[in-house]
């Protein structure tokens, strides 16, 4: 399973729980699980966090994959000038 | 001087990456014949104006633009009552989510004006004279309302409020009222508390900058035009066609179809570009009027009414065993975000240690609503604020603790494997090859003269892909067309040129880069976030290889042989099938030529949405000189240097690097937003807002790192963002070698320094 870190813009929705494993082979089946699991986090995540799976960073991309022993960092969205 | 320090692995036999063409926009730019936003024109344009509010926080009582209307030339008038009241709501449009409500409220106040030089109405005249005397006929009755421009004055309790429905978000619970504060970002690592506590040195300092625009030459500009049958075009200078269509859309409340935006050539944007101001303004006045009308900012309203980069209080403490071991950091930030929220505190939050492979920290950041002009992205948006301050926090710690700035620096760093601040785990970066590059040159060898001193500082910055489309052309003599979606802001159309010349095999100057119109490519988010040379390159290298698919195809069935059996190398098919060794090669040329008898025109467009961009660190090295009679400073020796992945172009990058050099020295020297007490910005000019020109500044070196992003064809990584993160932070730091006295406040203007040579020497 993949090990998800979510950092504190996610708290409200995990009620302050950072870190837990998640069954999910792309960052659409992540959205999903972790919406079941926190209802309404998939819909913010999707909205406003990007996916660093093992390092790299995906954003806006649902079906990046996500490997089996992955480790998935949910960061904010990141822009620039 | 310029080197590029390479890594062996990135080696690879390039013809034209890596090379040094003319670039393609030069003849223009120099001839004067490049058109700007401010240059185009329409038969029987109209001039539209905008009013702006002479308070920074006033409700509207009441518009009366009966007079302005009567007045002979004056075609239409209009008001926030002109367009939608939009509903918050969040709409991807430019690289992030805007929230639409506050995008439009910013376009035009609706019953509040939140700024000095809020737009509060517009007219459209026959002429500039008339358009200004129809404004003076518009009577606006505002109620003054008291108002707040400093970060921590809104954060305190009592403080004039901009927004009743403005509830803190990030807190554990929603706050029981609303107040200045938008959001509230946190991240931890470890225990803090203990790794204080075991620290063999503290340092701790507040930290304050100001506000500053990115002071792009060109004003914006736009002519828009709004047809009887509702089919729109604007013509406007932009770092995104597709984002004004966009914004432009939601605000009116119009089909995407409906609006056809062509980009003009770009006079700088730097991020202030990256969203609306005159656009939308330009089509209401064009449908009331029944003409194009064209808008024109001046200077003052540039400075009144667009983004800055926001204003901070910071508060950095570290601790340090004797070894120069970094033990712990607490960072604390409140950024300035103007009239809505939306400051890069979160960016800031994310970028503010990640240089540095820590144990325990926390970092806490603050959006903060004032009455000041909304903020707009600046280059790294962000980062360069907070790096000054924990640059200069990490300095301290070096004096303190008697070691080296790159030594200091080294012993911290991250690394491959490192588990970033803000998460994830660094892979294929070049920090410390960047470090050892500043390490190993001349200029820290260097000796300093009299009243000098030599700082140093780190700057990190992400990065980004996202979706682009290119689209590659062949003509019929064998040259090529390259077109993308982005405004060439930094170089991108060289950099697409060379990088479809080296995939098809062309000399460079065979290959011409346009920017289409949003109706003529498809979609690409706008140049921003160092994006388009990694992502719209990917799509422009991936259209000239399915080209050369193409080709090789056409070369098979000419050779009767399978496409394995045909490779493209120096812009020829060449025939590998040894049944038939009489093939002579096929160039593009002569593929070309026949391309009607071979299946028609050869082109090919990609779309994509690109992932997997490097992040950037820079390293910069700073002398400075300062006058003891003046406090004046003067940077005399400057090295920057960037891990670039691969320069496509080097000059270009050198450009890159540069220019965010010479904007940071700028804003740790001299620029600052200064406001009255009536809230009113008291310098918007350039000749009160002191900008650095070419002869305040020494010729700037800069040292190419290449350690490539295995993700990008050519091993690119961004490189607009990071030159200019370090400066501010370099320069300080400068300042107090050569004065002996931290400077924490920027920016260091002359009676600054002067005050704090006094002080120490009081």
């Amino acid at each position: 399973m993949a090990h998800v870190v979510a950092g504190s813009d996610c708290w409200p929705f995990t009620g302050g729980v950072s870190a837990f494993d998640v069954e999910a082979a792309t960052v659409r089946e992540l959205i999903g699980a972790l919406d079941a699991r926190f209802p309404g986090l998939g819909d913010f995540i999707d909205r406003k966090m990007a996916f660093a799976i093992d390092g790299e960073i995906h954003q806006d991309a649902w079906f990046s994959p996500i490997g089996p022993d992955s480790e998935v960092y949910l960061i904010p969205k990141i822009g620039g000038g | 001087m310029s080197e590029t320090l390479e890594k062996p692995a990135a080696a690879a036999v390039l013809n034209v990456v890596g090379t040094r063409p003319i670039r393609p926009d030069g003849a223009d730019k120099v001839t004067g014949r490049a058109t700007y936003g401010a240059d185009f024109n329409m038969p029987g344009q109209l001039v539209g104006k905008i009013l702006r509010s002479p308070h920074a926080h006033a409700r509207i009582v009441s518009i009366d633009a009966g007079k302005a209307r009567g007045l002979p030339g004056v075609k239409a008038v209009v008001t926030a009552a002109d367009f939608p009241d939009l509903a918050s709501e969040m709409h991807e449009g430019g690289e992030q989510a805007s929230n639409l409500r506050d995008l439009s409220l910013n376009v035009m106040a609706r019953g509040k004006a939140l700024y000095d030089g809020h737009a509060v109405a517009a007219v459209a005249a026959v002429s500039t004279e008339v358009a200004d005397a129809a404004l003076a006929l518009i009577k606006v009755t505002y109620e003054v309302l008291p108002h707040v421009t400093e970060v921590e004055d809104a954060m305190a309790s009592g403080a004039p409020l901009l927004h009743a429905h403005l509830f803190t978000e990030g807190l554990p619970a929603k706050p029981a009222s609303a107040s200045n504060i938008a959001r509230r970002h946190y991240n931890e690592r470890g225990d803090i508390a203990q790794a204080f506590a075991a620290a063999d040195v503290v340092v701790e300092q507040r930290y304050t900058t100001q506000a500053v625009h990115q002071g792009y030459i060109e004003p914006h500009a736009c002519v828009a035009a709004w047809a009887e049958d509702g089919r729109c075009e604007v013509w406007s200078s932009s770092q995104g066609q597709f984002m004004v269509r966009t914004y432009c859309a939601k605000v009116l409340g119009r089909e995407i179809s409906d609006i056809r935006v062509t980009p003009a050539e770009i006079g700088g944007g730097f991020g202030g570009k990256t969203t609306v101001y005159l656009e939308p303004v330009a089509l209401a006045l064009s449908r009331a009027s029944g003409h194009p009308v064209k808008m024109v900012m001046s200077r003052d309203e540039v400075f009144r009414a667009t983004g800055p980069t926001s204003g901070s209080v910071m508060h950095v403490k570290l601790g340090a065993t004797a070894d120069g071991t970094i033990t712990a950091a607490k960072v604390e930030l409140k950024f300035q975000a103007g009239a809505f929220p939306g400051s890069p505190v979160g960016a800031a939050c994310m970028t503010a240690l990640a240089c540095y492979d820590l144990a325990n920290f926390t970092i806490t950041g603050w959006d903060v609503v004032t009455n000041t002009p909304k903020v707009a992205a600046y280059r790294a948006p962000g980062a360069p604020i907070v790096a000054f301050a924990v640059e200069s926090a990490v300095d301290e710690l070096a004096v303190k603790l008697g070691m080296d700035p790159i030594a200091i620096r080294e012993k911290n760093a991250v690394h491959n494997g490192t588990k970033a601040a803000y998460g994830p785990t660094f892979q294929n970066i070049g920090y410390v090859e960047t470090l050892a590059a500043i390490r190993d040159s001349d200029h820290y060898k260097a000796p300093l003269g009299r009243n000098q001193g030599r700082g140093l500082a780190v700057g990190f910055w992400f990065n980004i892909g996202g979706e682009s489309t290119a689209a590659v052309h062949i003509g019929e003599d064998g040259s090529a067309v390259v077109v993308t979606g982005n405004p060439d802001i930094g170089g991108s159309r060289a950099s697409m040129a060379m990088m479809a010349a080296e995939t098809l095999g062309l000399p460079v100057e065979r290959v011409r880069p346009m920017i289409a119109d949003t109706a003529s490519i498809g979609y690409s988010m706008l140049t921003g976030g160092s994006r388009t040379t990694f992502a719209t390159g990917m799509a422009v290298v991936q259209a000239a290889e399915q080209v050369v698919a193409e080709l090789r195809k056409r070369a098979a069935k000419l050779w009767e042989t399978t496409v394995e059996q045909v490779e493209w190398k120096g812009g020829q098919a060449r025939c590998l099938d040894p049944a038939k060794p009489d093939k002579k090669p096929l160039t593009l040329e002569a593929l070309a030529a026949q391309s009607g008898r071979m299946g028609g025109p050869i082109s090919a467009q990609v779309s994509l949405n690109a992932q997997g961009a490097g992040p950037g660190f820079g390293v910069h090295l700073c002398d400075v000189e300062v006058d003891p009679d003046t406090g004046r400073v003067d940077v005399v020796r400057y090295t920057a240097a960037q891990d670039v992945g691969k320069a496509i172009h080097p000059a270009y990058v050198e450009g890159q690097v540069q220019g965010g050099v010479a904007q940071g020295v700028g804003w740790a020297l001299n620029e600052a937003y200064i406001f009255d007490r009536d809230g009113k910005m008291e310098n918007a000019g350039f000749l009160d807002y002191r900008m650095p020109v070419a002869s305040d500044l020494p010729m700037l070196d800069t040292i190419l790192v290449e350690v490539p992003n295995p993700r990008h064809p050519f091993g690119a990584k961004g490189v607009g963002e990071v030159p200019i993160v370090p400066p501010l932070a370099a320069v300080a730091n400068a300042v107090r070698a050569a004065i002996g006295v931290r400077m924490p406040d920027l920016p260091l203007s002359p009676p600054v320094v002067l005050a704090a040579m006094d002080r120490r020497q009081g």
